[in-house]
């Protein structure tokens, strides 16, 4: 646990003592501002409540948390570090998971900085903040899945560029796997309860009944087990890739 | 077993490539072994799989008691690794960085700052401690990645090429902390640079292909060369006859010699034999009157050793 935490610290301080932290942050709260009130709507929709903001978020954070996964691993690859941090006393497990919830407390900050626009809302008007606060817990499961996706992929390259691109595709697919798009793909062949299983790994699907206020736990329980299986994989990686 | 550090049949294959062929080794406390080879022997993967950074295809490291397949964690806590080319985290300074290092290898808090200054006064870093490590020249960083493989003060230290891209000044530093910490731990350095191995290490092997092909005290690798035990000399005013007088001496195999210049002529006079020829030789010199500017024994040419061990063809 220990060692986890220091991976952690070293990690949320390394995204601080590059420009990346106040970059990102700064991109992250001005679009978040910008999709909101324009268009979102916020003002016109003439409601004291912060759909338009969370309705946007998982396109935001389709770019932009692949951006902030893509060095977690890729860069220690890149400049040899690997070899220096594990040939610690550290097992895979702890580093990716340290690494992991560095990646997720700065995107928790960012998410954090939207407050503002809570701050207005309810200068405004009188919104449901049960909902908000639902909307905020939705926001940063997400963040964390996209971030366990986006971690998983940087652990296959040393090229922070691929790593960005691919993860950004894969976050995509999951997105969309509600929709005919990727649905249609398998109608013809598939079973249908392979379909339906497609359909139920659908990011948007699972945030959007969070973000109306209802935390179901079978959406929870969607959240953490894409945490779950890609953090298991990107440990099987790290691994694998040292023995080749 | 006493030896700190065991090496059995330690075997790396990348595809159809055998990068190191089941080498083995025992290294006992207070020893500071040289890892020798061209580059490309394997020296860096054998490394890298006895501190528990790749999986060996074969064969397993034992430090202390600890296989390294087996429980990775007490074998890296108990190692203190270098590895090639000093990696390091580029945006932190060296007192972050060593403050990491620290805090991943559970060293108390209250010992913390003990160990991180004790470490950076070693080698020799206090005054670059606040400065980014992107920021420093590659003799510091180098030693700022010495300062993390001793932070722990380990039982088994590794280091590859600790003293490559030092100037002589550093070079005699770090060849001087290792003298200074061998007494009680095993050492393992590997380089290239072979005056090295007669400074700092008690024993060398020498491996090329991925295996062991010599395993001796530095002096007795010296001995296999045909160096060994010729004298030189340098001399003016020689006569015609002197080679031929040499070569006429019982114990002498064969002379080299050549000018180099103002009159003076060097000779390299190569015994027949493990014998020592420098009083026959002298007394041959002063009996034909010659001048004696400079004449020493050979120990042995270390690089002309090297190069046949680990060029000869392979059988």
């Amino acid at each position: 646990m220990g060692t986890t935490l220091a991976i952690c610290r070293r990690e949320l301080r390394a995204y601080f003592t590059t420009p990346l932290a106040y970059v990102f942050i700064v991109i992250f709260v001005a679009m978040n501002g910008a999709t909101a009130f324009f268009f979102g709507g916020l003002f016109d929709r003439g409601q004291a409540d912060m759909t338009s903001l969370f309705s946007m978020l998982p396109w935001l954070y389709l770019f932009l948390i692949p951006a902030v996964a893509m060095r977690l691993w890729a860069e220690e690859r890149k400049s040899g570090t690997l070899e220096l941090l594990m040939t610690l006393p550290v097992s895979t497990t702890s580093a990716v998971f340290g690494k992991f919830l560095a990646a997720w407390v700065f995107s928790g900050i960012a998410l954090s900085l939207t407050f503002p626009v809570w701050v207005t809302v309810n200068w405004l008007g009188n919104p449901d903040n049960g909902i908000i606060l639902a909307s905020y817990i939705g926001g940063l499961l997400m963040a964390g899945s996209y971030l366990a996706i986006g971690g998983f992929v940087s652990a296959l390259t040393k090229n922070q560029v691929i790593a960005f691109v691919v993860g950004a595709a894969v976050i995509f697919l999951f997105m969309m796997s509600s929709l005919d798009l990727i649905l249609a793909a398998f109608r013809g062949w598939a079973p249908v309860f392979l379909v339906e299983v497609i359909q139920s790994l659908s990011f948007l699907v699972h945030y959007d009944s969070i973000v109306r206020g209802v935390i179901d736990l079978r959406d929870l329980v969607f959240y953490f087990s894409i945490m779950g299986v890609f953090l298991f994989a990107n440990v099987v990686v790290v691994d694998q890739k040292r023995g080749a | 077993m006493s030896d700190l550090l065991r090496v059995i049949g330690l075997t790396k294959k990348f595809g159809d490539f055998t990068a190191v062929d089941g080498i083995d080794f025992s290294v006992a406390r207070g020893e500071v072994l040289g890892f020798l080879g061209p580059n490309g022997a394997g020296k860096t993967t054998a490394m890298r799989m006895v501190t528990g950074f790749l999986p060996p295809t074969g064969g397993t490291a034992i430090v202390d008691g600890f296989d390294v397949r087996t429980h990775p964690i007490e074998v890296k806590r108990k190692v203190g690794y270098l590895p090639e080319g000093a990696p390091l985290y580029d945006d932190m300074t060296p007192r972050e960085f060593l403050t990491f290092v620290a805090d991943v290898r559970n060293i108390d808090r209250s010992d913390r700052d003990k160990a991180i200054d004790s470490a950076a006064d070693r080698i020799n870093i206090q005054h670059v401690m606040h400065q980014p490590i992107g920021t420093l020249s590659k003799g510091y960083k180098r030693r700022v990645g010495i300062a993390q493989a001793i932070l722990h003060n380990p039982d088994v230290l590794i280091l590859d090429e600790p003293t490559d891209g030092l100037d002589p000044n550093q070079k005699h530093e770090v060849r001087k902390l290792i003298n200074e910490m061998a007494s009680d731990k095993v050492i393992v350095i590997s380089t290239h640079i072979l005056e090295e191995v007669d400074v700092v290490c008690s024993r060398a092997i020498v491996i090329a292909n991925g295996r062991v092909v010599a395993d001796g005290k530095p002096q007795e690798l010296e001995a296999r060369s045909s160096f060994h035990n010729a004298v030189s000399v340098r001399v003016s005013g020689v006569p015609d006859s002197l080679t031929d007088k040499l070569l006429a001496l019982p114990m002498v195999e064969k002379v080299e010699s050549s000018e180099i210049g103002d009159g003076q002529v060097s000779l390299t006079v190569f015994p027949r034999g493990p014998v020592n020829i420098l009083e026959t030789v002298s007394e041959c010199l002063k009996e034909l009157a010659v001048t004696v500017e400079q004449i020493h024994v050979e120990r042995g040419k270390m690089d002309e050793v090297f190069r046949n061990i680990t060029t000869s063809p392979k059988s």
